[in-house]
């Protein structure tokens, strides 16, 4: 949910990072984290159960700076990918102004690749909401190991939308900002385009 | 669709602050933060240093959402208010005016009966001027449009573009 404080002179966006167990939504925003000027970012939260799986969600407040006098924030969120997380990730779901799918190359990830794609469209149209209409980018994630499925087939089964896409390597953080700044920029103009 | 889903204008955001400030002498708490439910501060008031206000917001969606989905499973609409004993310090958390969440945070100073009866009557004027900001952005709607258009419609690219290299 965008919010727009004219007496503060803030805008406020909420992003989403969404994908499969241990596709590296929590790494993005580490790196992420690890990256940016402390005084652009606040503390990195993490909900994790003891041998760090996400639990409830990551949250990670990002200051870009101003834009037409007014300091723009993103809130940077991701989901539990596990299946069996499915009631959390409806509930942070909601509000989202953008969208981040991050797929896991590996062979033996695609039919979870799928399912949470799935996944997330049904819980958006469980909210009322399409897919389709939201500012939304894919990340083909942990494209250094050797057993990866080809971007062109990641491409057919992910993405026959062809909306933004990029190859990462998340703990690394090649690709993670490139990610980043493309949804940010999907949000801002989706933000521009309603009036 | 008219604009983003929550604009705060100067008028309201001091009748919110006017309320927490209150809330927070009445009911002798630390401090106040008033939440949008999807995790976005919105307003404190009170001994706010010290506290990482933005973590706060989030975490009490998070807590107030996680609630909101355990009532569900039992049948209830809701659960409006949460209450987080600590050794020293206490959170008092509640929804207030269907898109808002309250949080006070007191110590030995107050108790949780005053908290409780203070909650609830800025909860009514919280209520009410929630409902006069969703009243305003349907009445004003083209001058709001407007006033948004003026501000955001000419983000350029370079504007955006700018935001990542500073």
């Amino acid at each position: 949910m965008s919010f727009i404080n004219y007496a503060a002179r803030e805008i406020n966006c909420k992003l989403v990072y969404y994908g499969p167990g241990l596709c590296g939504k929590t790494a993005n925003l580490q790196f992420i984290y690890s990256k940016v000027a402390p005084t652009t970012r606040g503390k990195l939260i993490s909900l994790a159960t003891e041998t760090e799986r996400t639990l409830f969600f990551d949250f990670l407040p990002l200051e870009l700076g101003t834009i037409r006098g007014f300091k723009t924030r993103f809130h940077l969120y991701t989901v539990p990918g596990q299946v069996f997380y499915d009631a959390s990730r409806k509930l942070i779901l909601k509000g989202a102004d953008g969208l981040v799918f991050v797929a896991d190359s590996q062979i033996e990830r695609i039919e979870a690749n799928i399912e949470s794609l799935e996944n997330l469209e049904a819980n958006l149209t469980e909210q009322g909401q399409k897919l389709e209409a939201m500012p939304f980018t894919i990340q083909y994630n942990k494209r250094d190991l050797p057993n990866i499925v080809s971007v062109e087939e990641l491409q057919t089964t992910l993405n026959p939308r062809t909306v933004p896409w990029f190859e990462a390597c998340a703990i690394k953080g090649i690709g993670v900002f490139e990610t980043l700044k493309a949804v940010a920029k999907l949000v801002l103009n989706d933000l521009k385009s309603r009036t | 669709m008219l604009g983003p889903d929550l604009i705060l204008y100067e008028e309201e955001a001091q009748r919110l602050g006017a309320v927490l400030q209150k809330l927070c002498q009445d009911a002798k708490a630390r401090a106040v933060f008033l939440i949008e439910k999807s995790g976005q501060l919105i307003d404190a008031a009170g001994e706010t240093e010290g506290v990482d206000a933005m973590s706060l917001a989030s975490l009490a969606a998070g807590n107030i959402a996680a609630s909101g989905g355990l009532a569900q499973l039992l049948g209830e609409r809701g659960f409006n208010v949460l209450f987080h004993e600590g050794e020293r310090k206490h959170l008092h958390l509640s929804v207030v005016g269907q898109r808002g969440i309250l949080v006070v945070l007191f110590d030995q100073r107050s108790t949780l009966g005053l908290v409780r009866l203070r909650v609830k009557r800025a909860a009514e004027e919280l209520g009410r001027v929630f409902a006069d900001i969703a009243r305003r952005a349907e009445q004003e709607a083209a001058r709001a449009r407007e006033a948004f258009e003026a501000q955001f419609a000419r983000i350029t690219d370079e504007d955006i573009d700018n935001l990542f290299t500073s």
